[in-house]
């Protein structure tokens, strides 16, 4: 039977921020499929002009409620570069340990919180509570234990304090970092187990042929700095981004859009995978490969897998820098910092994607220009077109609307999109 | 949604009404309503004190037969005001959730210039909406204020049992300064670090002074605050009037007090012109 159907999702649930759903189909031909956002922006990058230097990790942190770690480290590094400054090597392996614990938390926020009640057909976490308690328990230790690291690191686990430019404020107690080790390794087990949980959902079975763009690796699995990557094969430099993102505005939204060599283009844990695969931890790549997950593969859904195994790599990763850390005596936490003219640029392996910071100062560091690129505006495009060859497909083969529409969510949400954020 | 959670709850041998609670965000990070779902050890005593019908970032579906409203984010466009005015038809209690809702927050800070300036610095001629950033209560009445960016999660929950316990809530009336003095931290001001302590309200239990960062006021004045002589300490400390106001306009909290310290900040002008 062929199918007509109009589905009109308002608000879409479990993501961050305000965005819609809208699919028409008449008699099995899709009409329209909307990817809306609505969200009212905020004009970060307006409202940093003139501004001294120091203001800015500070107040650009507060572009995100759940990788505000990650804004507030692009806007060091971009202050940084501005100013020609270089972190010692202790404040490279803390921001990254910090980093990891916000991937991880994230990650684990969005698989078990956001994504998982769909394949298990409830609304939200709450009923899980009761229905599967060890599993909700097991979630919560997890996350507990990225927190507690980013307390620790970072002072705070949403708005940190003592990431600055130029280092920390302060240093964790060694002592602490010894225990987070063993609840570190415990945690392996618990991304094994969660592993054997996605493992017994059925991911839509949908692919689209996307281009993936992410830091590129050298010897590690990047996440602060260095050269961008597309698997279309664009390599550009950090300062280049410009030409990765070419943002360009459009009618449905109130978050700008992107392209490079198609029509859009996909940032996130998956296009990290597909770029950086064989720089994984041997743990987290045995996880991707027990999933069929190798570079590159175009299916979105598989973003989730993706995290899983991110969490598994940043887990492993922060056991190693764990030990180094506590290897070596400490050094100053800060360096001095001498503003300069100049530009800078951080780019940062979020738990969305790449994310960009760009600042133009003045000779006395007040800033004159501002630029922030953020992962989930750079996948909006990529949302659109997915949906509506989505919806195309479906349709075209008579699925009922209530599944399609569920789809459609589903769709969305694997991107694990952070809308407020992506308007800033 | 969360009714399999209903295991009544006693105080003092009493069942103790669950309220039924709703979150909504305006402009914001919804960093704040993430807080909840932060605090990963006492998450489920919390949520067995009250009913969560609605929480757009974490469920599907939901009611608007709430009683608690928790509104979290700034006013900053007119669908934003219309939204509100029926949360607050709807709602018994609503409370301002966060720095945002409760001053304007970081969003106020594009007030410094027109609207036609921020849109087109962000969007140049693109048509977009977007008007000054105000706090709640510019709009509706507010009855209860939940402070921070972000808000602490112990302080959110020792409201939400009071307010599910009918009991009275009260804040503290005395500054940052004095829970970091409690907390045996060396004075930011002797390590060189500008700092807000000494006017800002407390109940952060000087989160960021305890991590060696000065604070910012996210949490607005002090019941009991002298701005001026503040203003004058940190001056003789070497700290600018620049970076003085920086931090006092930061979140919004002390809009009403800093236009008299503000005339020697002219450099942000001069840049804008550039």
């Amino acid at each position: 039977m062929k199918v007509t159907c109009n589905i009109d999702v308002h608000h879409l649930t479990r993501v961050e921020g305000h965005g819609n759903i809208k699919i028409s189909i008449k008699e099995g031909r899709l009409e329209q499929a909307t990817w809306e956002v609505v969200e009212t922006p905020r004009f970060f990058e307006a409202l940093l002009v003139g501004k001294k230097w120091d203001n800015a990790p500070w107040i650009c942190g507060r572009i995100c409620g759940i990788c505000s770690i990650g804004h507030t480290l692009a806007s060091i590094r971009a202050i940084e570069n501005a100013f020609g400054m270089v972190p010692s090597e202790q404040t490279r392996k803390l921001r990254i340990l910090l980093k990891h614990m916000e991937t991880l938390q994230s990650h684990v926020l969005h698989l078990y919180f956001l994504s998982a009640p769909d394949f298990l057909d409830v609304g939200s976490v709450f009923p899980l509570i009761n229905s599967h308690p060890d599993v909700v328990k097991m979630a919560a230790r997890l996350k507990l234990l990225a927190n507690d690291i980013c307390d620790c690191v970072g002072g705070r686990r949403l708005h940190p304090t003592r990431t600055v430019v130029g280092g920390f404020t302060m240093l964790p107690e060694k002592a602490e970092l010894e225990k987070f080790r063993s609840r570190l390794l415990d945690a392996i087990k618990d991304l094994l187990a969660t592993a054997e949980i996605f493992k017994t959902f059925s991911l839509p079975d949908f692919v689209r042929e996307t281009e993936f763009v992410s830091l590129k690796g050298d010897n590690d699995y990047p996440f602060i700095g260095g050269d961008l990557v597309s698997t279309d094969g664009v390599v550009r430099k950090e300062d280049e981004y410009l030409q990765m993102t070419n943002e360009y505005l459009v009618a449905q939204s109130t978050s700008k859009w992107s392209k490079l060599s198609r029509g859009s283009f996909a940032v996130g844990a998956l296009a990290r995978v597909n770029n950086n695969f064989a720089f994984l931890d041997p743990a987290a790549r045995e996880v991707a490969i027990s999933f069929g997950l190798k570079p590159v593969t175009h299916n979105p859904y598989m973003n989730n897998i993706a995290q899983l195994v991110e969490s598994v790599h940043v887990v492993m990763e922060s056991v190693a820098l764990i030990d180094d850390l506590l290897g070596s005596p400490w050094v100053a936490p800060r360096q001095p910092v001498t503003p300069r003219q100049g530009i800078g640029v951080g780019a940062v392996e979020v738990p969305r994607g790449i994310l960009y910071h760009c600042y133009e100062f003045d000779g006395t560091g007040h800033i004159v220009k501002c630029d922030c690129v953020i992962p989930t505006s750079q996948n909006h495009a990529n949302i659109q077109h997915d949906l509506a060859a989505l919806a195309g497909k479906f349709a075209a083969e008579g699925m009922q609307d209530r599944k399609l529409e569920l789809l459609a969510e589903m769709l969305v949400r694997s991107y694990d999109p952070c809308i407020s954020c992506s308007v800033h | 949604m969360s009714d399999t959670l209903a295991k009544p709850k006693t105080y003092l041998g009493v069942p103790v009404h669950r309220p039924k609670v709703a979150f909504f965000e305006l402009s914001s990070c919804e960093g704040c309503q993430l807080q909840l779902l932060n605090n990963e050890a006492t998450l489920l005593d919390f949520l067995s004190l009250m009913e969560v019908v609605r929480f757009r970032e974490g469920m599907t579906g939901g009611t608007d037969d709430y009683e608690i409203a928790f509104v979290e984010g700034s006013v900053t466009r007119q669908d934003e005001v219309e939204r509100l005015k029926k949360i607050r038809e709807t709602a018994k209690v609503l409370v301002a959730f966060g720095s945002c809702a409760c001053f304007g927050g970081v969003n106020q800070l594009k007030n410094r210039f027109s609207m036609d300036q921020v849109r087109k610095e962000v969007y140049g001629d693109h048509p977009i909406d977007t008007d000054v950033a105000r706090p709640l209560e510019s709009v509706v009445p507010v009855d209860l204020r939940i402070y921070g960016c972000p808000v602490k999660k112990e302080e959110v929950e020792k409201i939400v049992t009071r307010l599910a316990l009918g009991s009275e809530v009260f804040y503290p009336r005395y500054p940052v300064c004095m829970e970091c003095k409690a907390n045996g931290n060396i004075c930011l001001f002797e390590l060189g670090e500008p700092c807000l302590g000494p006017i800002t309200r407390a109940g952060c239990d000087s989160w960021c002074p305890s991590n060696r960062a000065g604070c910012w006021g996210c949490r607005g004045p002090a019941d009991d605050m002298n701005i001026t002589q503040m203003v004058s300490i940190m001056e003789k400390y070497g700290f600018s009037r620049e970076t003085i106001v920086d931090r006092l306009e930061c979140f919004g909290g002390f809009s009403a007090h800093i236009e008299t310290f503000r005339d020697a900040v002219d450099i942000r002008e001069k840049v804008q012109k550039t």
